[in-house]
């Protein structure tokens, strides 16, 4: 694989410049080992997210990436066998702290996974789940405007405004994954967490979803998983790469991908492996 | 040796090809044999099928049609000898009213019934007086009882005449429709020679019909009077068991399987609790009978013979299936969805109620049902806990004491009067399978009607 071309780099870099710097931390992962039962998957892993900001996690296969990304919203707790060491805040709170619930936790951090899983509902009552099962919007009226902002904000809601009453999963894999970043959107999350959104659609969807995640900057911080290196680079402010569990390098997109400070950083982005 | 010289001499491209294409004769011929096995398997249990609905409504049909008598019944009042109903005085105490209506009514059940039945025959066919002896073995001894209940029911009746529909005997039933061998010797026919050649008069002079009759629905099991015994306490005591499996073994088993598969911790406690439900389904059924008996019967005291007790049984016996089927619907469930509705921030209960339960009902349904048809159709283990008992009364409530379809069934066809009772068997075994049958066909409809694509 070719190094990405930088002048695709400088271009979105100036698109960038737009929307202020990212400077408060967000999340902050301190000294972070998860182990599946007794494998270790995460290796101490120190890293600070920062407020609407778009961070890439990259890696080889089985790096730990996802398993990280999941820690941020205690998905992980679901997974039998799965427990987490070292601590991780969310403006300064301990998401791990016992007497949190985790339901709240999830309300600010919303996920979008690999492959689209719409509910096998109306495109409406997937949109709306959300906000109802928090107790969002009483009244009809308000939920219809939920429903709408997020749909108009996921690019949707031109495609389906027609059709709000048809089942989410009769939509191309496109328009179902950004269905399901609606979805997300709906309960107001403060993080959205992709792990690999793109990984199941076509270039054309992809493109879309990416464009997407570039308006969604403005008021939300994004963290995406991506096997895809051209993705990371146009999407992302700062790019981590992972390598069997342990972060190796975090810095500024633009500098992984053309002076990155690893060795093994370089190895994967010029592709010796992965 | 011979061959492979000369093949080295050709083209190897042209060897190759040929082997393919030999193993490939080969394989073909090994499909199509397996196929044909196949075939054959399938035609052999569609013609075992086939034979047994054949036999069964060939024999059992015939009993929906039962031979009666179409008679001008003259509720004579010199015969009946009986004044008219008291009435209740405003002196007396209800009890004592009570005492006096009982004691009119069990005049009236004593009352000269036979005689009644004689003159309308007799009235019918003049010549008949004199045999009138022989007459009343025409009737099935319920015949009495449904000119008496006419009577208390409307007590101006006496007096007056009536066209009523009498089923005949069960013996003169098998006689005249054929279903005994008429050249057998006197000694080996059921009726005597006299009683034989009236029926078979009767029957030519059209008083004696075989015509379509509901007394198989309505009545209950009867041995006095097995013309008019039916399957209407039988369906009774099923429909009460199948209500007690659906309101007991359905939601506790379903709660079970939820709890067990999507909240239960992952140790050896459930580990073990999981072992022991597959082996339960493994358990054969007569073995729950006992565990029955001795716990809901001698433990508990419940009543003998109650649909309440043999509901409780099967439920134990249909738990282990609607576990095992439920487990497996919510099994079937992509972890996609669970993880959609938790990523909202969903709890585990809410997940589980709005998310997953919802999409696992077709095939919740689909067991439960199939763990109540099963249900339906034991037979053992209500055996154990006396539901084999001869009942003539329709129950009303589940604690009453009560038979079963399939019992019914056994207790048929090991009745002395086999030549009746073979049809009225098969009869029942049609109820029965109509039953099944529906309860499968609702499985389907509800299955297609919750059934959504994911």
């Amino acid at each position: 694989m070719k190094m990405v071309d930088p002048e695709v780099m400088v271009q979105r870099k100036d698109d960038r410049q737009q929307s202020p710097a990212p400077e408060t931390v967000k999340i902050s992962a301190r000294d972070v080992k998860i182990y599946y039962g007794e494998t270790q998957a995460i290796k101490g892993i120190d890293l600070d997210i920062m407020e609407n900001e778009v961070i890439s996690f990259i890696g080889p296969s089985g790096c730990g990436k996802s398993t990280f990304l999941r820690a941020l919203n205690r998905m992980n707790d679901t997974i039998e066998g799965c427990r987490l060491e070292g601590s991780v805040t969310l403006d300064g709170e301990d998401i791990y702290d016992p007497s949190l619930d985790v339901v709240l936790l999830r309300a600010k951090v919303g996920m979008v996974f690999q492959k689209p899983n719409p509910f096998p509902k109306s495109i409406y009552d997937n949109i709306a789940y959300g906000p109802r099962l928090h107790g969002l919007a009483k009244r009809k009226y308000d939920l219809d405007e939920v429903v709408e902002t997020s749909l108009r904000k996921a690019g949707l809601w031109d495609e389906v405004k027609d059709r709000l009453d048809k089942p989410g999963t009769g939509l191309s894999g496109g328009q179902q994954q950004r269905l399901c970043i609606a979805r997300a959107i709906a309960v107001s999350p403060e993080v959205i967490l992709m792990d690999e959104p793109c990984s199941a659609l076509d270039p054309i969807a992809t493109a879309k979803i990416e464009e997407l995640i570039d308006e969604l900057t403005e008021s939300y911080t994004i963290v995406i998983v991506t096997h895809s290196m051209q993705q990371a680079a146009r999407v992302s402010h700062r790019t981590a790469y992972f390598h069997l569990g342990e972060l190796i390098e975090v810095n500024d997109t633009e500098t992984v991908f053309t002076k990155p400070e690893n060795e093994l950083t370089e190895a994967y982005i010029t592709g010796r492996f992965g | 040796m011979a061959n492979s010289t000369m093949d080295s001499t050709v083209d190897p491209r042209a060897r190759i090809q040929r082997q393919v294409e030999n193993s490939l004769r080969r394989r073909h011929a090994r499909e199509k044999r397996f196929r044909r096995f196949g075939l054959t398997a399938v035609m052999l249990g569609l013609a075992f099928v086939a034979v047994l609905f054949v036999s069964i409504f060939s024999r059992g049909l015939p009993a929906f049609w039962q031979s009666t008598l179409t008679l001008d019944v003259r509720f004579d009042p010199a015969v009946l000898d009986m004044g008219p109903p008291p009435q209740a005085q405003p002196e007396e105490s209800p009890r004592d009213f009570e005492q006096r209506l009982n004691a009119w009514n069990f005049k009236l059940t004593m009352a000269n019934w036979n005689t009644i039945l004689e003159d309308a025959l007799i009235s019918a066919k003049p010549d008949l007086e004199e045999h009138r002896r022989q007459l009343r073995k025409l009737f099935t001894s319920g015949a009495k009882y449904r000119l008496r209940d006419m009577v208390a029911e409307d007590p101006s009746l006496i007096g007056q005449t009536r066209r009523v529909k009498l089923l005949a005997d069960a013996e003169v039933d098998v006689w005249v429709r054929g279903n005994i061998d008429r050249s057998l010797p006197d000694a080996r026919l059921q009726l005597s020679p006299e009683v034989r050649r009236i029926a078979d008069q009767l029957h030519d002079d059209g008083i004696l019909n075989v015509s379509f009759s509901t007394t198989l629905f309505t009545n209950s099991d009867s041995r006095s009077s097995p013309a008019s015994a039916g399957l209407a306490g039988a369906f009774m005591g099923s429909l009460f068991m199948m209500l007690v499996v659906i309101l007991l073994a359905v939601p506790v088993g379903v709660a079970s399987a939820v709890y067990l598969e999507e909240f239960a911790p992952k140790n050896r406690l459930v580990d073990l609790i999981e072992v022991n439900i597959n082996n339960l389904a493994a358990v054969p059924s007569i073995v729950f009978g006992l565990l029955g008996a001795s716990i809901f019967i001698n433990w508990f005291r419940l009543p003998l013979s109650a649909p309440l007790v043999g509901g409780l049984v099967l439920s134990l016996m249909t738990l282990p299936t609607v576990i095992i089927t439920t487990r497996s619907a919510l099994k079937a469930v992509p972890p996609s969805i669970r993880q959609a509705a938790l990523a909202l921030g969903a709890s585990r209960v809410q997940t589980v109620f709005q998310q997953v339960l919802p999409l696992a009902i077709p095939g919740i349904l689909t067991g439960a049902i199939i763990g109540v048809a099963q249900a339906l159709g034991e037979t053992a283990p209500l055996l154990l806990i006396g539901m084999n008992a001869f009942v003539a009364n329709i129950p009303s409530t589940p604690f009453e004491q009560s038979t079963a379809l399939p019992v019914q069934i056994y207790l048929w066809q090991g009745n002395e009067m086999r030549n009746f009772f073979e049809a009225r068997t098969s009869a029942a075994i049609i109820v029965l399978l109509l039953m099944m049958i529906s309860l499968n066909a609702f499985a389907i409809w509800l299955r297609k009607k919750f059934e959504r694509r994911w």
